[in-house]
């Protein structure tokens, strides 16, 4: 069942369209990430699901019920924000109660409510600061307990890690994927960094220029990008992309018909005795693997390969694609079905 | 580079020691000869401090007949225009902080442009709209004429505090059962609160040292301002030095008291 169904919704701000008829549903439990690059729209989309935006078209239904006007109180959701949002005048206790004060429930659930959050996020030392006296990583973890005290339908997350120092960032991706795992809390998480959406999401979807272009379990979206853009956003390095020209049969791949580009993911590649010969330019040993780059005509190679034998640069490499691996792009790039 | 720096910032140590000492001189001579005995006024050279202290001349001037009315009139009519500028500008200044409309700059200016506007134009229509209506010669109708030349103030510092709030902190509360004026009542005033206050303390203090309107607008219920400058002609001096001391005590202290919320306000304070 989906808890969230968005149907052709769109928005429109000064003559601009940010959203271009966007269609979603999430499923009950499942955790989504809207992933795309900033300027997408992501971040309008997930607004307007919390009735922070209203849409200029389109119906969004949360729970079965249709929310369109509804004002974001009358949506029982829950959210998140980049920069946490943390009510400065209140302690973190009242900051985490905050929520269920408002739906006047009573004091006891209250309190075990405060708790409870308090304890999933490992904040219960904190219960009696202020948000001046907690550090970034606290403040977030504040966030993220208020929204989850109140028990919503569904939790709206809106690049919840994005201001946090990189180790901190790992950290808390680990425990909020755990977390809200364990809870089966329907999420819909916003995010531009690739690697926080293909470690956290059930279903990704990929949005670019006010469209989703992909939505789909983590794999597919890894192993079939449905278009250009989601092969060289998602994956680092991300997929090489070259013209149907004569290094395609080299490679040991043929094209169907209607391909205009050839993608295929670095790691597909492997040494031959025989196939595509291309000269090392460089060569970046990252420890797991080895990253080399060539040129093949006037296009960008790069290939991944395991750090034994080590490659040096200016050494000629004769490749092979993996079988099953090649993707085929029409002149449109999108992906052609496989034959 | 530094030397220019350096010779900028003695440049206006420099400026600002001259504008102190030529702002605090008369206020210092009103407070000594305020302090002092009838007598002591009119000696030279003026003392900085009191030599002889005394409560004689301030004594004298708050039984003069009249002046604690006056007083009390002006408290009143201070007290009005705290209240009305902060009923209509913060709603105002939390409009201009939070939604975009059409002729929002426009706006801006005018609210400035109120201030331009010299009052002794508007008197004559003014008296006569308010004899009129009867608001003549009473304290609502002064406070009505204050609250217009408090509100540029108001509704612009409030704007500016509502601004410095963070939009997604009245936004989470939404998301958490609030309603607009749940959002904020709760989040938004508790946090532009101390700035509001200092507003508020503000509009007094301009009230409190309005003359021009007070005097056009009012006959017998005078404000202190009015009532001072309706009878210094004919009063001693001493007199003079107590209630001029006593218009400027209650400024002093109000802006002493807000001083680090104005320079907040405006933007001295690193944010």
């Amino acid at each position: 069942m989906s808890v969230i169904q968005i149907d052709a919704v769109g928005k429109e701000f000064k003559g601009q369209a940010v959203l271009k008829s966007v269609s979603l549903d999430v499923r009950e439990r499942e955790f989504c990430v809207l992933l795309g690059p900033s300027g997408c729209g992501k971040t309008t989309l997930l607004r307007i699901i919390a009735g922070l935006e209203t849409e200029t078209g389109g119906t969004v239904t949360i729970g079965g019920r249709r929310v369109n006007g509804l004002a974001p109180r009358e949506r029982n959701i829950a959210m998140v924000f980049q920069n946490y949002a943390v009510f400065p005048h209140m302690t973190v206790g009242e900051n985490i109660a905050f929520g269920l004060r408002m739906k006047k429930a009573d004091a006891a659930l209250i309190a075990q409510q405060v708790k409870r959050s308090a304890e999933m996020m490992h904040i219960e030392d904190l219960l009696e600061r202020y948000a001046s006296q907690l550090s970034g990583g606290q403040r977030q973890r504040v966030a993220v307990a208020r929204a989850l005290a109140v028990q919503p339908d569904v939790l709206l997350m809106d690049e919840p890690l994005s201001n946090l120092d990189a180790l901190l960032r790992l950290e808390m991706r680990s425990e909020l994927k755990g977390l809200l795992r364990e809870l089966k809390t329907t999420t819909l998480y916003v995010t531009h960094d690739q690697t926080e959406a293909m470690s956290l999401a059930d279903r990704i979807a990929v949005m670019v220029g006010g469209e989703i272009v992909q939505h789909a379990a983590p794999h597919e979206v890894y192993r079939q990008p449905a278009t250009h853009f989601v092969g060289g956003f998602i994956g680092s390095p991300p997929m090489n992309f070259l013209s149907a020209t004569e290094a395609h049969r080299a490679l040991g791949v043929s094209a169907p018909a209607g391909a205009a580009t050839l993608g295929i993911r670095p790691e597909d590649l492997d040494l031959a005795s025989e196939g595509l010969s291309i000269d090392a330019k460089v060569v970046e040993m990252l420890g797991a693997s080895q990253q080399i780059t060539a040129r093949v005509g006037n296009e960008l190679l790069r290939v991944s390969l395991g750090i034994d034998p080590p490659v040096h640069a200016g050494q000629r490499l004769t490749l092979r694609a993996r079988a099953g691996c090649a993707r085929w792009y029409g002149a449109d790039g999108k992906l052609l079905k496989a034959a | 580079m530094t030397a220019g720096k350096a010779t900028t910032a003695k440049l206006f140590q420099t400026l600002a020691l001259v504008i102190s000492v030529c702002w605090l001189v008369p206020v210092a001579i009103i407070a000594v000869s305020a302090f002092s005995p009838r007598d002591a006024i009119s000696a030279w050279p003026k003392a900085l401090v009191p030599t002889d202290f005394s409560l004689d001349t301030l004594a004298f001037f708050f039984r003069v007949g009249g002046v604690w009315k006056a007083t009390v009139n002006s408290v009143l009519v201070a007290l009005l225009t705290m209240a009305f500028a902060l009923l209509l500008g913060a709603p105002a200044g939390y409009a201009l902080a939070r939604f975009d409309f059409r002729g929002q700059n426009l706006y801006r200016v005018m609210i400035i442009m109120t201030r331009a506007f010299p009052l002794a134009i508007l008197a004559l229509p003014l008296v006569t709209r308010f004899i009129a209506v009867g608001l003549y010669d009473t304290l609502l109708g002064v406070a009505l004429v204050h609250t217009a030349l408090a509100l540029p103030f108001s509704i612009l510092v409030s704007s500016s505090l509502f601004m410095g709030i963070p939009r997604e902190l009245e936004e989470a509360g939404w998301t958490m059962g609030c309603s607009r004026l749940d959002a904020f009542i709760r989040i938004v005033l508790p946090l532009a609160l101390p700035g509001l206050a200092a507003a508020m303390i503000f509009s007094f203090v301009i009230s409190w040292n309005e003359v021009f309107a007070a005097s056009v607008l009012t006959l017998n219920n005078r404000t202190l301002t009015a009532f001072l400058f309706a009878s210094l002609e004919e009063s001693p001096l001493h007199f003079r030095f107590a209630g001029g001391f006593f218009l400027v005590l209650p400024s002093l202290i109000f802006i002493f008291v807000v001083r680090k919320y104005l320079f907040a306000m405006w933007g001295i304070a690193s944010r």
